[in-house]
């Protein structure tokens, strides 16, 4: 790998993030809305104070949030924030800055997702790679295909079915949110039992709504190994069935579907926030739903910002590791 | 061609109908798929035509009631006949998946066209533009403008623009795939021998050999339509008066729907979509078996 292709690609990736950020910082102001006076006027709503206040408090808030200046420099102060990693505040839950909301909800977010990506990867490839094996016992090749059915639902709805079927009839489950309301959270045994018991059917949803995609690719690619001359020479030297399984066909397929996993990430995070909000689960999709219903206009493009730098920075990160999954692939 | 002296009567070629059935009989996902989809418009355009389509709307019907013979599919929170506002919902719904995905398809086969075959800085710059915007989570960038649209503007052509700004990209990239490969191909450069111009070529010589990947890509385009609209509306940023599947969804888990014990109300709009992105992957799979006969199964 040469030090010019890591440079292009970490350039690459600051021009992602910095189309993104303009997008972001754009669209908004295209549109008549104005954040500050209806938040101000929510506030005038509940709290009662007279209207008149209103235009001072706009300019004052927009004198303190920076929004009176021309909009270039307001564009300049707002990617260089971004460049010290600052987000900015929240309008809703002020003084609390954009990163601390977000910093509060990221774990719950990334152990979901962390967990049912790498669980759905795993089986969907194993399955899918059996499926294409012809070998494999006829009851577990059949076994694949009602997962490539599922492949085309995404997570929420199998969220919505797995809360009527498992929670809703059965009661077998609790119906989402993070723990047992009146529970204060500690390190106790019964806590933690509580807390997996809240996680199972999100992260069901999760692994069940994606699993599908992992069979059905890993399937196409099993196919298109068989028959090839190493495969046939590895049989015919009388190498065991599970040696060719591991060494033959799993290593081959490895590449293809760690940049699949690479293109996936976007799913994986959107359905992760969606499937939080159905759960009430308390993540990052949750903290960006409160903003959206409370027009937190800042909050929402913080958080915007961040999934896409988290996101982008991956996709680049694992193209670096790719010359130690195959040793063919340089980067020049 | 014509020197073959076999009389008509012997050969008797099946029918373009009869061919498309047999096609069928052998791909399943697509047979499978094309039925469900066809069931699904089926009882949109009876519902459309036999029921009372006002009463998909707040504060028409006793709230609340369970599905029975007068409400088929119950009634919700807000006085909702859960019945008409499904139909209502699935029209809307294939409403935004066809504008959005035949638009996005449109200008994917377009920018295609243009960025494979006349080459140069024109390529580059589109396919710059699109891997720059590709990992870009697109949904995202839709929720921040879906969020800063005022929520009274909001209707179903407005999700619809919102849901088609960033559906052009992966259409685009296909379709330049296909026809920087295709522009190698033999019978383009005879016809571009025997003086056939640009537009001829493209229209008359590559446009119909592509025909399967452009019914494919817009079929892909519409499924992530529908998908688009329908996150974006499960965490409210739909038009909240209309009863889109989404919407119906995000409004019952809002009014904590199982918790109270409504399950009528969340779960038709779910079984709903189930079907029609369930039905659009099958299609999807079998237009792949056609596109890409690598996949292709043997008679």
């Amino acid at each position: 790998m040469s030090i010019r292709y890591v440079i292009r690609r970490i350039l690459f990736l600051f021009l992602v993030i910095w189309v993104a950020a303009t997008i972001i910082f754009f669209i908004p102001r295209l549109s008549t809305r104005n954040p500050v006076r209806q938040r101000l006027a929510e506030l005038a709503r509940t709290g009662g104070f007279a209207p008149g206040d209103i235009e001072t408090m706009v300019a004052s808030y927009n004198q303190k949030f920076g929004l009176d200046k021309p909009l270039l420099e307001q564009y300049f102060d707002y990617i260089g924030g971004l460049a010290q990693g600052d987000l900015g505040v929240s309008l809703h839950k002020y003084p609390r800055t954009v990163i601390e909301l977000i910093m509060d909800a990221i774990p719950w977010t990334l152990a979901l997702l962390l967990v049912t990506t790498i669980l759905s990867f795993i089986i969907g490839n194993l399955l899918g790679a059996v499926a294409a094996w012809p070998r494999a016992p006829g009851w577990l090749r059949t076994f694949a295909t009602p997962f490539v059915l599922l492949q085309g639902i995404p997570p929420v709805l199998m969220g919505v079915l797995l809360l009527f079927f498992i929670a809703f009839r059965l009661k077998a489950l609790p119906l989402g949110s993070a723990y047992s309301t009146g529970v204060i959270p500690n390190w106790s045994l019964s806590f933690a039992l509580d807390l997996l018991a809240h996680q199972i059917l999100p992260a069901l949803a999760l692994i069940l709504g994606s699993v599908g995609g992992w069979v059905l690719s890993m399937r196409g690619m099993g196919v298109t190994i068989h028959g090839e001359d190493y495969v046939n020479f590895a049989e015919h030297k009388g190498l065991g069935p599970t040696t060719i399984f591991r060494d033959y066909y799993l290593r081959n397929t490895l590449l293809p579907q760690v940049t699949g996993l690479v293109l996936a990430l976007t799913t994986v995070v959107t359905s992760g926030i969606v499937v939080e909000q159905i759960f009430a689960l308390p993540g990052i999709g949750t903290t960006l739903n409160q903003a959206i219903q409370n027009n937190d206009f800042l909050t929402i493009y913080g958080i915007v910002l961040f999934i896409t730098i988290a996101v982008a920075t991956l996709m680049v990160a694992v193209e670096f590791i790719y010359p130690l999954l195959d040793p063919r692939v340089r980067h020049t | 061609m014509a020197t073959l002296a076999v009389s008509q009567p012997q050969i008797r070629q099946p029918g373009q109908v009869a061919l498309f059935f047999r096609y069928l009989r052998r791909n399943k996902s697509l047979a499978v798929g094309l039925v469900i989809l066809l069931g699904l418009c089926i009882f949109t355009v009876y519902g459309m035509l036999t029921a009372d389509l006002s009463n998909a709307y707040p504060l028409s019907v006793k709230s609340k009631q369970p599905p029975s013979l007068e409400y088929p599919l119950g009634t919700d929170f807000f006085g909702r006949d859960l019945y008409p506002a499904m139909v209502v919902g699935l029209w809307q719904t294939a409403l935004i998946g066809i504008v959005a995905g035949g638009l996005g398809t449109v200008i994917g086969v377009f920018l295609g066209f243009i960025a494979g075959y006349f080459g140069g800085p024109l390529d580059s710059g589109i396919k710059g533009i699109c891997s720059v915007l590709i990992p870009i989570p697109a949904f995202l960038i839709q929720v921040v403008i879906a969020g800063s649209l005022d929520k009274r503007d909001v209707t179903i052509f407005t999700m619809a623009f919102v849901v088609l700004l960033l559906a052009w990209m992966v259409p685009t990239l296909v379709i330049r795939a296909q026809v920087l490969t295709m522009k190698e191909r033999q019978f383009v450069s005879v016809a571009k021998l025997s003086g056939v111009g640009d537009l001829g070529i493209i229209f008359g010589e590559m446009m119909p050999n592509l025909i399967p990947f452009i019914v494919a890509s817009f079929v892909a385009a519409t499924f992530s339509a529908v998908f688009a609209s329908f996150y974006l509306a499960v965490l409210g940023l739909g038009p909240l008066r209309e009863p889109l599947l989404g919407n119906t969804i995000w409004a019952a888990q809002t009014q904590s729907a199982f918790f109270n014990g409504w399950w009528w109300w969340p779960m038709g709009p779910a079984i709903a979509l189930v079907l029609i992105l369930g039905s659009l992957a099958l299609i999807i799979m079998g237009l792949d078996e056609i596109s890409n006969p690598r996949v292709r199964k043997k008679e």
